[in-house]
């Protein structure tokens, strides 16, 4: 139909490639030994000096992994990652300032830390 | 198509209403247009509500140790008129408008969600009634519109009543109700302006309002959840005892500054955008030029969209955040001025060198142009932190949003009405009066809050129910009430001029009044129910203008011959000759906005019967799943 | 427009094709929403993380927590949403009676991670962490019960579902519906994954 062409520009179609069942039991298992991980390196109390910069590398592993196959961010249109990625620098960005805020008060007397 | 015979065994308790005429249709509707009519009309209602308010704290502060209200009152009012104001005239109007228009300007045939924008009407109108409900319950909240702990957390009595004061509680509650209105608009609105574009509608051809209309639906989407929670855990404090802002057991109350302001601040540009598209769309008629700088316009807008989540701060200089919160939130504030600017620039570029037409609409827009000036450089002057501490809580302060919001977004909503409501109704409103109307209004607001500059540098606190005699105040204060009594008169005016319109010498608009350019136009006034008989092709950014116009040989500006318009009949076969297929109307939005109105008050006064109203909503959207998807 | 095609018109409507974008609405409506829902509980976390020292008194968390407990019910959401991506393969290719196992089986773990979520309150109760204590009690019970409520209205989103497909009312055609209560799903244990490492595993001080 004419009409069809004259539609806006539209984001990729690149769909219908969704993992197998079998690759999502796969990344399952990855996302297990990792939840295993943070467990086991809580306890370790060698790794105590790089324990949350360990934490939050493994939680943004798993975050991103069940976003990006799961949710299929990957192979879904960008514009729905768009809106995701927004929500969550946003917030990422605006609670980071409010905390810092807090936590690098001055100490001035009548102002409990 | 079905006989009734056939039809019969189908009507089963989800049938979905037919009505189409008599107040159950509008009960049931799920038309954009109707709906937008039931939130202009509501917010109407609640903006002389908010007035009458306002009418009353003039004349308690007419003179010193004014006796007309009682202190209790005044909190109570002035609190009353904020929440009003903003939450349930200023923003439901921007969404009156951009339920009746954005479909139409993006040659749709209804928004993406008919029956979620259904719920958020009556979700709005059930919030603003429990709201005000509060008045007849214990008292109406009254700790400032931005209720701020602990003072909100506070519980007391209400003087008169006897009765606890439940005042807080209606806000934490009422508020968040109408917060899910907002944000089901927002999701609402994101994907129709998206997804229901006619074919070629570009988004950079997109008109203005619709833009912002866009930007202001995100900001909604990501500033509402923030007040929610906010809101949420004040309830929690005030009701169940927790201890979030309970400064006593080491809470915070600066912690509720921040989230409310997080959402005030893009609060702010949610309720001064939709003013600035309805302007951007008034102009460029009205000077028969179209906008200048277009790109530069939307820009402008989304870069306030974006920047609007940067300066919160700015609103608690006085809070104790330190010199480099301070300094960080002051330069931010003063950036987020510069596209203000250029979207002033681009209007006063518009109308440079147009030919002019002063109808009351245009001059609404130009009035907004100028006191929107004069609200932003105040405002200009806040983002200086050593001059904020002089202006904070002083009416210098009152002054400063009532020009960007009254000066501003009211201006542009009277814009709005003038200019669109002979495409709503068919006919125009009397020039003639709505002159009498532009005069008294713009005199009376200047005469209101202008002298409020100078009470506030003079040091008058704002929010104190009276002030003693000889501080140098009295003559201003007398000004202000006499100007707020004629914003008064010049809204009666409007209303008679509504009124007389109708009748007398009715003006029939046709459907294109004003030589206008974009494609609500190009539709009879008012619209049929299915907007356009044919979806539109659009071909340029005012299409409509291009429709009628070209630029012929000279640069002259040339009418397009009769018959030589984008000829109709090759996608006459798209949708013409088939009944053209409309979302039916339901009874459940309105159900399960009434379960909600139900767990709201069971939140305040008894909290078991929360799951009566869970149930009722329940039932609402079960039915609003299983119910067929046409009336056939 | 949630309109169902197999009852009232004889073809299903293909309404992604007819978009400005390509898009399905209700998936777009879906994601702007999980974006809304970064902010609310972006404000619940960020509460809890300035009260997380002020415990008024009462129990703080490094006593408190009970780490291999609630790893285990972390692990359990973790895999519901295994299950749940499984309801949807299954439904994808026609296999209606997989998909009802899969979607009861996201329900269960999902029942079983809120029932963990009682024990570990009433635990908390009875060990003098109350909702009233103190701001760490506060915003502990109001994130972490904000964040159960949600998982609830999956699970009942998850047996509407169930409860569907056994009507006969959910075909291979109507396989969006089991991806939006899959990606609803998928960011109730999104958000738990944050909150597991955030709130549970970093120490405090």
């Amino acid at each position: 139909m004419a009409s069809s062409e004259l539609h806006a520009p539209r984001e990729e179609e690149v769909r219908h490639e969704h993992p197998t069942p079998r690759k999502y039991v796969w990344i399952a298992i990855i996302l297990a030994i990792i939840t295993a991980a943070e467990v086991a390196i809580y306890y370790v109390r060698a790794l105590e000096d790089f324990l949350v910069p360990f934490l939050i590398a493994f939680a943004l592993i798993k975050f991103i992994m069940v976003a990006l196959y799961f949710m299929h961010l990957k192979f879904d249109s960008k514009l729905f990652r768009r809106f995701f990625v927004t929500g969550i620098v946003l917030a990422f960005f605006v609670f980071t300032v409010v905390l810092l805020t807090f936590f690098l008060r001055p100490e001035t007397p009548g102002v409990t830390g | 198509m079905a006989t009734a015979a056939l039809q019969q065994p189908r009507r089963s308790i989800f049938a979905r209403p037919t009505a189409t005429t008599g107040w159950y249709s509008w009960v049931t509707t799920v038309d954009h247009k109707k709906i937008g009519i039931m939130y202009g009309v509501t917010a109407f209602i609640f903006f002389l509500l908010g007035g009458l308010e306002a009418l009353a704290i003039r004349a308690q502060l007419a003179v010193p140790n004014g006796e007309v209200l009682t202190a209790e009152v005044y909190n109570q009012f002035f609190t009353m008129h904020g929440v009003t104001m903003i939450f349930l005239v200023v923003m439901p109007m921007g969404v009156a408008f951009f339920n009746y228009f954005a479909p139409l300007m993006i040659g749709a045939r209804d928004v993406a969600f008919p029956r979620l924008n259904a719920l958020s009407y009556w979700i709005f109108l059930f919030g603003g009634i429990f709201i005000y409900s509060s008045f007849f319950l214990g008292g109406a909240p009254d700790g400032g519109w931005f209720g701020y702990a602990p003072l909100s957390t506070q519980a007391g009595q209400d003087a008169a009543s006897g009765l606890a004061d439940r005042g807080m509680d209606f806000y934490a509650v009422g508020l968040q109700f109408l917060g899910i209105a907002s944000l089901a608009g927002a999701v609402n609105f994101i994907v129709t302006i998206l997804n229901m574009r006619a074919p070629g509608m570009t988004l950079m051809r997109m008109p203005v309002f619709i833009w912002m209309t866009l930007v202001v639906s995100f900001l909604l989407l990501f500033a509402m959840p923030i007040i929610a929670v906010a809101l949420f855990e004040l309830m929690f404090d005030r009701l169940f005892g927790t201890r979030f802002f309970a400064a006593s057991a080491g809470g915070d109350p600066i912690l509720w500054q921040h989230l409310f302001w997080l959402f005030g601040h893009p609060e702010v540009y949610i309720l001064i955008l939709p003013a600035m598209g309805i302007v951007s769309e008034v102009l460029p008629t009205f000077s028969r030029k179209p906008i200048f700088g277009y790109a530069a316009v939307v820009f402008a807008g989304a870069a306030i969209g974006f920047m609007g989540w940067g300066v919160w701060a700015h609103h608690m200089f006085a809070a104790g955040l330190g010199p480099v919160a301070n300094s960080a939130f002051a330069l931010s504030t003063m950036f987020i001025a510069v596209p203000t600017g250029v979207k002033i620039f681009n209007w006063i570029g518009t109308m440079w060198g147009g030919s002019l037409r002063f109808t009351t609409s245009m001059m609404f827009s130009i009035g907004f142009i100028a006191m929107f000036i004069i609200g932003g450089l105040s405002g200009v002057t806040h983002a200086i932190v050593p001059h904020d501490a002089q202006q904070t809580d002083t009416y210098y302060v009152v002054a400063h949003f009532h020009y960007v919001l009254f000066g501003g977004a009211l201006f542009g909503i009277m814009s709005g009405f003038y200019y669109w409501w002979p495409k709503i109704f068919g006919h125009r409103l009397s020039e003639k009066i709505g002159k009498w109307n532009f005069w008294l209004w713009f005199i009376g607001f200047n005469l209101t809050f202008g002298p409020m500059h100078i009470v506030g540098l003079q040091g008058m606190p704002r929010r104190i129910y009276t002030y003693p005699d000889g501080m140098g105040w009295n003559v201003w204060n007398m000004m202000e009430t006499v100007g707020s009594f004629m914003i008064a008169v010049a809204t009666l005016i409007f209303l008679f001029n509504v009124a007389v319109s109708r009748r007398k010498g009715r003006e029939e608009a046709g459907a294109d009044p004003w030589d206008a350019r974009t494609l609500e136009w190009s539709i009879p006034s008012p619209p049929p129910e299915y907007n356009f008989a044919e979806v539109p092709v659009v071909t340029h950014r005012d299409e409509f203008w291009h429709r009628k116009y070209f630029v012929g040989p000279g640069k002259t500006v040339e009418p397009v011959f009769s018959g030589g318009a984008v000829d109709h009949s090759e996608h006459a076969e798209h949708d013409g000759g088939h009944h053209i297929h409309l979302p039916s109307p339901s009874y459940f939005p309105v159900v399960a906005a009434f379960g909600m109105l139900v767990s709201a008050y069971a939140v305040i006064f008894a909290l078991p019967a929360v799951a009566i109203g869970i149930l009722i909503m329940t039932l609402g959207f079960f039915g609003w799943v299983f119910e067929p998807g046409t009336a056939e | 427009m949630a309109t169902h095609p197999a009852a009232v018109s004889p073809q299903p409507a293909h309404e992604e094709h007819l978009t400005s974008t390509g898009l399905d609405n209700v998936k777009m409506a879906m994601w702007a929403f999980l974006g809304s829902e970064c902010l609310f509980f972006g404000s619940f976390i960020s509460t809890y993380l300035l009260y997380r020292n002020r415990t008024n008194g009462g129990p703080d968390p490094a006593h408190i927590y009970d780490i291999p407990f609630t790893s285990v019910s972390s692990f359990v959401l973790l895999m519901s949403s295994l299950t749940m991506v499984l309801a949807l393969a299954a439904i994808q290719r026609g296999d209606e009676r997989g998909m009802r196992t899969w979607l009861f089986a996201t329900a269960f773990l999902g029942m079983t991670f809120i029932g963990g979520q009682i024990y570990e309150f009433t635990t908390f109760y009875e060990e003098g962490l109350k909702l009233t204590t103190s701001p760490f009690g506060s915003s502990f019970f109001v994130l972490t019960g904000f964040h159960g409520a949600h998982v609830s209205v999956g699970i009942l989103m998850l047996l509407a579902l169930v409860g569907m497909s056994l009507a006969g009312r959910l075909s291979q055609a109507d396989a969006r519906k089991v991806e939006l209560v899959g990606l609803y799903w998928h960011f109730v244990d999104i958000v738990w994954i944050v909150i597991f490492t955030v709130i549970y595993l970093v120490p405090t001080e």
